[in-house]
């Protein structure tokens, strides 16, 4: 058991130094002078110059990149090249903003996700249960930004019952917060909704097929009742899993959602960067991204040896 | 799928739900209690008195220095609504008195005495002085680091006369560093308010800077200890949108009052046949300038330039490309300066003369490299312009790099292109792009620079004449094709008044708007 935690333990450390490598060769080698973009069009060269020593980039790669990783290791991001403002405060702001979308979105999916699975694998013979796999199908091929983009044509720019863009934080107004909330979280949470749909499904049907689940019927419960009091939570196991491994994907569609409902997130804040090569605070939000998927990935492992009996044992 | 039976899954299920709603529930960001951003779905007609106003706009502020970051954007959220002038630029283009009420320039034209407002004051309190008039002036030679600065290279002296009047001794005359004191340069700081310029100006400005949200938006709240005529609205809120159906569905929305500048005037047509918006056509500094290489390569052949500027239907490109909108110019000038002149008749279209001229110069194999930014504008008219010029008998190979970081690497830096597109926006910047031989350009011309200096030293009414004649001498030598100037269009709620028809100085002045 302690074994196998050093070795999740080490191939986390593992992942995370090796993504932060490729992260930063991925700056390295993007073309264009952040000196030169923060500067705008009219700057000397010898102005450039003197900007590029103040970042730091002249500096040889290697040693560029050990003062990085050290500052990220110590808690300190560093100065975004454009503003000359500090990178963490930022970072939280920003973190807490792509945080509701993705956490409420991931909500939206379960509650849509576990009873329509649910009700698709106790009835998938049925015809209603075909029409729902079918919705659900659906769901999976539209790409996130293109609900936005028809959600807010529909309900925003033609019906008029939503603002069809922003971001108000909802201590400051929290109707708006939760008018502006409801398109983005529809566009991001249900695509996320169908995918879980089928897991959820498969994982019940599963269950379904288990012993224990006729001995309550035996019992005399109806097959409702039994599944609800005895299978739903066996089902979850697996369920629990994919929302771990779905957190990289919402993630990242995010990004999109962020940039069609102009939401000042993460997201947004990465694409801005990315045109103002301001190439410190790219690193900073991906490797916080990665960071992110990884551990949460490394928590389901774990989550993973705590339930499971059979791989405590060490048997697989 | 492994199936296994536990209660752990049940409580982690309702962790993460538990965690996503608390995070829901809780504050995001700071707390504030500010009157929220204009009104959305109200329609936005602000009632003069505690109204807000919200306006659209499309280039965010990296931070709100701009004594230390470039770009555009700062001095327009901040110039005459946050921070003051001695003199500001009107509508028409003219100078107008602003903390200064009024001056007085010497024979020589090198010595200007300004009569200061006794009235104004900074919102940190501060009364507002000719120390701070003459600290300010200074700290442009000594604090600044964005190249602007050197505007204030000419400034030999400044003295304070008395606590209401500021004597500037130039060395040498100079129009232009009048003109330039109507820009950013010229803005008043307090002596004791600069110390977090990026965070919190301190100006003598109608308005203050409120509740900023990086990458989404800048409120500014009005200043009601303002020394003159106060603004309408209480709050008003620039909001920044990078795509433009985002903008236009924010306004549509009701999310924002105005959109304050217009990227895709291909869009129009929403909006001006819908009589809840109104919608205002004026003009800008920005010369969507076709620049040519003039110092190697292919064009550094005159009579190729000439070639490509025959070859150019000005009035079909504009239409095709930037729906009609736009005046076409023929040099480096725009309508609202004062020696502009329309130079169009020089280089009229004719594809005949163009194809003569292309297999005169010797350089009809060669292919052009027209290397455009990734801007809207650039990128619709791009495609335009290589289409016409292959009409008659040009090779073109169009690249488009991304803007701004491998545009300005490329071409901007390097000079590494034949052609580009590019609206150089900057005020009076006929000096700025082809005065300079080691600017992207690479025009080199004694005649063109003595006639500049000339212009800069003599009176106002000599400055028009060898401008305009600076302005001809570029226009017949090629020196460049002008596509068209950008207008500025401005679409906004029926109601809304006062709003700056023109974008010819660096501020979009809000200190005139009200709501019916």
């Amino acid at each position: 058991m302690l074994l196998r935690l050093l070795n999740r333990l080490g191939i986390l450390v593992a992942s995370l130094v090796v993504s932060s490598v490729v992260v930063f060769a991925f700056m390295a080698v993007l073309p264009g002078d952040p000196a030169r973009v923060a500067l705008g069009v009219n700057a000397s060269d010898a102005a450039v110059a003197q900007l590029r020593t103040d970042f730091g980039l002249d500096r040889p790669l290697p040693v560029q990149y050990v003062s990085w990783v050290t500052g990220l290791v110590t808690f300190d991001p560093g100065t975004s090249y454009v503003s000359g403002i500090a990178i963490a405060p930022q970072l939280v702001d920003r973190l807490q903003v792509t945080l509701i979308l993705v956490g409420v979105a991931m909500l939206l999916a379960l509650v849509v996700a576990v009873p329509m699975g649910t009700v698709m694998a106790v009835r998938h013979r049925k015809l209603s249960g075909l029409a729902l796999s079918a919705v659900a199908q659906l769901g999976v091929a539209v790409p996130g930004f293109l609900a936005g983009i028809l959600l807010i044509t529909v309900f925003a720019v033609t019906l008029g019952w939503l603002p069809a863009n922003g971001w108000t934080p909802p201590a400051q107004d929290p109707v708006m917060f939760v008018k502006q909330l409801i398109l983005p979280v529809l566009s991001l949470g249900l695509v996320q909704a169908a995918v879980l749909t089928r897991y959820v499904r498969s994982a019940v049907l599963d269950v379904l097929r288990e012993d224990y689940l006729r001995t309550a019927r035996s019992k005399g419960l109806t097959p409702g009742r039994a599944l609800v009091r005895h299978g739903l939570r066996n089902a979850a196991v697996p369920v629990v899993t994919v929302l771990g491994l779905q957190l990289a994907t919402l993630l990242i569609g995010a990004v999109v959602v962020e940039r069609v409902f102009v939401i000042p997130g993460l997201g947004s804040l990465l694409l801005d960067s990315v045109s103002q090569r301001d190439l410190i605070v790219v690193q900073d939000v991906v490797m916080l991204l990665v960071v992110a998927v990884l551990v949460v990935n490394f928590v389901v492992d774990l989550l993973y040896l705590v339930i499971d009996p059979r791989l405590r044992a060490g048997a697989r | 799928m492994r199936n296994t039976k536990s209660k752990t899954s049940l409580a982690v299920v309702a962790a993460v739900a538990a965690g996503s709603l608390a995070l829901a529930a809780c504050s995001a960001g700071s707390g504030g209690t500010s009157g929220g951003n204009g009104g959305p779905g109200s329609g936005g007609t602000g009632d003069a008195g505690d109204g807000a106003l919200s306006i659209g706009l499309v280039a965010e502020p990296a931070n709100l220095d701009f004594t230390k970051t470039d770009g555009a954007a700062i001095p327009q959220v901040l110039l005459y609504n946050v921070y003051q002038g001695l003199v500001q630029l009107d509508q028409n283009g003219d100078i107008k008195p602003g903390l200064a009420t009024k001056w007085t320039v010497s024979d020589d034209r090198k010595t200007y005495t300004f009569d200061l407002a006794s009235d104004a004051k900074f919102t940190n309190g501060a009364p507002f002085t000719a120390d701070d008039a003459k600290f300010s002036i200074d700290r442009v030679k000594s604090a600044w680091t964005v190249s602007l600065k050197s505007a204030m290279n000419v400034v030999a002296s400044t003295t304070v006369v008395s606590p209401t009047q500021l004597k500037v001794v130039l060395s040498k005359p100079s129009n232009d560093w009048l003109y330039r004191m109507t820009t950013r340069v010229g803005a008043m700081f307090s002596r004791t308010g600069v110390d977090d310029l990026a965070a919190k100006p301190v100006g003598t400005g109608p308005y203050s800077v409120g509740t900023w949200t990086r990458g989404d938006s800048i409120q500014l709240v009005r200043n009601d200890a303002y020394w003159g005529t106060k603004p309408a609205y209480k709050t008003v809120t620039f909001k920044y949108f990078k795509d433009p159906t985002a903008l236009n569905n924010a306004l549509l929305t009701g999310t924002i009052n105005v959109i304050g500048t217009v990227q895709t005037p291909e869009s129009l047509g929403q909006f001006e046949n819908n009589d809840k918006y109104q919608v205002i056509e004026g003009t800008t500094n920005g010369e969507v300038v076709l620049s040519f290489n003039n110092g190697s390569g292919p064009m550094k052949n005159e009579k190729m330039r000439q070639a490509v500027r025959y070859a150019i239907d000005h009035k079909a490109l504009v239409d095709t490309c930037w729906a009609g909108r736009g005046t076409l110019i023929g040099s480096m000038s725009v309508p609202t300066d004062p020696w502009y002149e329309d130079l169009t008749g020089l280089y009229p279209y004719d594809v005949a003369k163009a194809k003569a001229l292309l297999q005169e110069s010797g350089e009809a194999g060669q292919t052009l490299r027209l290397r455009i930014p990734t801007l809207p504008y650039a990128t619709a008219c791009g495609t335009v312009v290589k289409s016409q010029l292959e009409q008659a008998g040009f090779k073109v190979a169009l690249d488009q790099l991304e803007f701004p970081a491998a545009w300005l690497t490329t071409v901007f830096k390097n000079a590494d292109y034949d052609m580009s597109i590019v609206a150089h926006v900057e005020p009076r910047d006929m000096g700025a792009v082809f005065g300079d031989p080691t600017y992207y350009t690479r025009y080199t011309n004694p005649e063109f620079s003595a006639l500049l200096a000339k212009a800069d030293a003599g009176t106002e009414q000599e400055q028009v004449t060898d401008m305009k004649a600076a302005a001809k001498l570029l226009s017949e030598t090629a020196a460049a094709d002008w596509l068209f100037v950008l207008p500025n269009i401005i679409v906004a709620d029926k109601g809304v008044t006062g709003l700056p028809k023109n974008a010819i100085s660096e501020s979009f002045d809000v200190t005139g708007l009200s709501g019916s």
